[in-house]
């Protein structure tokens, strides 16, 4: 349904219509990966891509992550922008080396002369059964690398300015999508009833070109006693547990991991004096850690009790244990009251 | 030699000599060789089995041209070659020296293995973008690069190009179609395969050349450059340069039972060539048939060149500690500029003189550059490189955490 050119979309509709945007607006855009092509993906993001711009635009690869990414590398050295998709991100370590080593730092070595203007797409997070091959969140291996961008939407809108701002950047992007928000939010308690984008205003997605900066969080909800850091599925979760609790929380949506807005984050928890930390990676060396540091070093005279993080567990993501893995709606309710005590 | 034995069924392979053995190979016979012919160059990949096993060679060990590959040059361009070839291995002989004396960390010659990049650069175009490794300076040479802005890179001094980011020898110039070098061994191979792919996509007529040493075609990256430029057909030559050295690694280790390197192009259904890497006509006519080939549809060719490592892996390495001392010297295919030396002098074109005379040009001119570079910096000299310059180029604008570290360095 087509409103002021607005469009009620999914996350993969919105996905799939930023890259339909940017093929239509750029021959020098094309998207590969396993399955991309005839198919359109496993999860259905490059669905009629193929059939629309052509074959030569949206093809399928053999399976060979570092394959995929070093053929985008020198592609994108070329004057190309490469759209990838890694099937899964628990499927990326092959391609790591590449993305590390020669998409983030060619620029730096050849000191501007070759640059990678690629965008790497691939699915992140738990919640859907996909036990440890399915269900990682490997961002703080990348947040950690000189030269590379990491970004992770929480919505259709976001999505949707975010990848065509990715697509359009001269650097490379890894955009991670969290797939269990492909088709809803979702509170963190899985025996709650399923929503979808349908009729979520952030689901009203503008079918045209539009882009969202990186290195800007985003307010999800404005509040007065506590921040809440998160980003990708653990913002609907903050959202359910702030709603469960009652809290005057302000809830973040950082959105862009590498640029961060620590401008945003520190405004917020200097308002607030208490800062709580939501993801769903492993916990140690996590991203987390990262935004620790910084808020201590930066907030330390405000904050009133120390910071605290909700996190994945140290353990591979197991299959039938999920949901005591997963830190869902009652681990982030029940860190929000002992955070707000006294 | 030391006993190493081996009590278990696991079986290691080792080279066939190493320090203290008199190394002999008498037993290669050359003029046995197999000396496969030259076919269409877009025959079927599979009818280069006996290429992909045999020996590429178009001139004997004393000049004389012989076979089907002789691609016929002008003997202007063979002075040319010769000319570059000579100029790549005097710059290495001045630059390992300077390195002795501290002017830069690190070097590597490429003494022995010059056809391969120079005849390669003479027998593409030069819009066609290289994806070298670190021994292939000769395409620097012969695409004209000024000696000048290598040593500059070298040296890290003020008037680097890359303003110090890159250690020795990792040159990156694009406009001479050189693409920037890795220190990570591979991973240029699939990237080449990708320019290629681009190259196709946009219509040009322009391909990519990959050069790799033989011991990292164990890496993934290669396989998946053979796999991606067979699947999407892709205008490339991967160039495998087989020295018989990775440092201290001899060929075995990556090639296990496998009879050549060039034979592993055959399982991907890629046309495969094994030359004699030290024939400076085979190389030019075996190039020119592998661009030929992918210039007009043909997809990519993977060509094995046979040659050895004369000198250490670099400046840090000292080859005495695993092979014998006299092995370069004994190799049997000869020296690539002594080879085509003979060959002009053959043709009538050229003599000793002429060679000694060149080589003491080519002398003064190495010289005379190097004083100007060094008087720009060295590595032993404080820098002048602005320190501002290492927070630029790690994205495309400096962002707000690079800026913040940057006043905390206080600049």
């Amino acid at each position: 349904m087509t409103k002021d050119g607005k469009k009620q979309m999914n996350m993969i509709e919105a996905i799939r219509s930023a890259m339909d945007v940017k093929m239509s607006q750029d021959p020098d855009v094309l998207v590969f990966g396993e399955d991309v092509g005839y198919f359109g993906g496993v999860f259905r993001c490059t669905a009629g891509l193929q059939e629309k711009h052509g074959l030569h635009r949206c093809f399928d690869t053999p399976i060979a992550e570092g394959g995929i990414i070093g053929a985008a590398v020198g592609m994108g050295a070329y004057g190309l922008r490469p759209v990838v998709e890694i099937q899964f991100a628990d499927y990326i370590y092959p391609a790591y080396d590449q993305i590390c080593s020669e998409a983030a730092r060619l620029r730096y070595r050849s000191n501007g002369e070759f640059t990678a203007p690629l965008t790497i797409r691939t699915p992140v997070g738990g919640g859907i059964h996909g036990g440890q091959t399915h269900s990682q969140s490997p961002e703080a291996l990348f947040t950690h690398i000189a030269g590379l961008k990491t970004i992770i939407p929480s919505n259709p809108y976001d999505a949707k300015g975010l990848l065509i701002k990715a697509i359009e950047d001269n650097d490379p992007v890894l955009f991670l999508e969290p797939k269990r928000l492909y088709n809803g939010p979702f509170s963190g308690d899985p025996h709650m009833p399923a929503r979808n984008w349908s009729k979520h205003e952030l689901g009203l997605v503008p079918e045209g070109h539009y882009t969202i900066d990186f290195e800007k969080a985003r307010t999800h909800r404005a509040g007065t006693d506590l921040t809440i850091l998160c980003y990708g599925t653990m913002v609907w979760v903050a959202e359910a547990a702030v709603e469960a609790t009652g809290v005057n929380a302000e809830i973040l949506d950082l959105r862009s991991l590498m640029p961060l807005d620590l401008e945003a984050i520190v405004q917020s928890v200097n308002k607030t004096g208490r800062c709580l930390i939501l993801h769903e990676a492993t916990r140690t060396s996590g991203f987390g850690a990262e935004l620790i540091a910084e808020v201590q070093q930066h907030c330390f005279y405000a904050l009133e009790k120390p910071i605290v993080r909700v996190t994945g567990w140290d353990t591979p993501y197991p299959h039938a244990l999920e949901w005591e893995y997963f830190p869902g709606l009652e681990r982030c309710s029940d860190a929000i009251v002992r955070i707000m005590e006294d | 030699m030391t006993s190493r034995k081996n009590i278990s069924n696991l079986f290691v392979p080792e080279p066939e000599f190493r320090p203290g053995d008199l190394p002999d190979y008498s037993s290669i016979n050359l003029d046995k060789e197999q000396w496969p012919g030259k076919p269409d160059p877009l025959v079927d990949a599979f009818e280069t089995e006996a290429h992909a096993t045999g020996l590429v060679r178009a001139m004997k060990l004393n000049g004389e041209v012989y076979g089907e590959w002789n691609p016929e040059l002008e003997p202007d361009v063979l002075i040319m070659g010769l000319r570059n070839m000579l100029l790549t291995r005097i710059v290495d002989k001045r630059m390992f020296a300077m390195q002795r004396q501290g002017k830069l960390s690190f070097y590597m010659k490429s003494i022995g293995e010059e056809a391969i990049s120079v005849a390669t650069a003479m027998a593409l175009r030069d819009s066609d973008m290289v994806f070298p490794t670190y021994r292939q300076q000769g395409i620097l040479m012969t695409r004209g690069w000024p000696v000048l802005d290598l040593m500059n890179q070298c040296l890290s001094n003020k008037a680097d190009r890359l303003d110090g980011k890159a250690i020795p020898i990792c040159y990156s110039v694009r406009d001479k179609g050189f693409y920037s070098i890795s220190g990570n061994l591979g991973t240029q191979t699939i990237q080449a395969v990708g320019w290629a792919m681009a190259c196709a996509y946009k219509g040009t007529n322009d391909i990519a050349a990959t050069f790799t040493g033989e011991g990292a075609t164990a890496e993934g990256d290669f396989h998946y450059a053979l796999n991606f430029a067979s699947t999407y057909r892709a205008p490339v030559i991967i160039n495998v340069v087989n020295n018989q050295w990775a440092i201290s690694t001899f060929q075995g280790m990556a090639a296990g039972q496998s009879r050549s390197f060039a034979s592993r192009g055959l399982g991907f259904g890629l046309a495969s060539l094994r030359v004699d890497g030290n024939d400076f006509l085979a190389v030019y006519a075996a190039v020119q048939w592998a661009a030929q080939r992918a210039r007009n549809g043909g997809g990519a060719t993977v060509i094995e060149h046979f040659t050895y490592r004369k000198e250490g892996h670099s400046t840090s390495d000292d080859p005495s500690a695993y092979r014998p001392k006299g092995e370069a010297k004994i190799w049997p295919f000869g020296d690539p500029i002594d080879r085509l030396k003979e060959h002009l002098i053959k043709l009538g074109k050229w003599s000793q003189e002429q060679q000694d005379a060149l080589i003491d040009e080519l002398k003064a001119h190495v010289l005379e550059t190097y004083k100007k570079a060094e008087s720009l910096g060295t590595l032993a000299t404080p820098t002048d490189i602005n320190p501002a310059t290492m927070f630029e180029q790690v994205f495309e604008d400096v962002p707000t955490h690079l800026r913040r570290q940057r006043q905390e360095l206080g600049i």
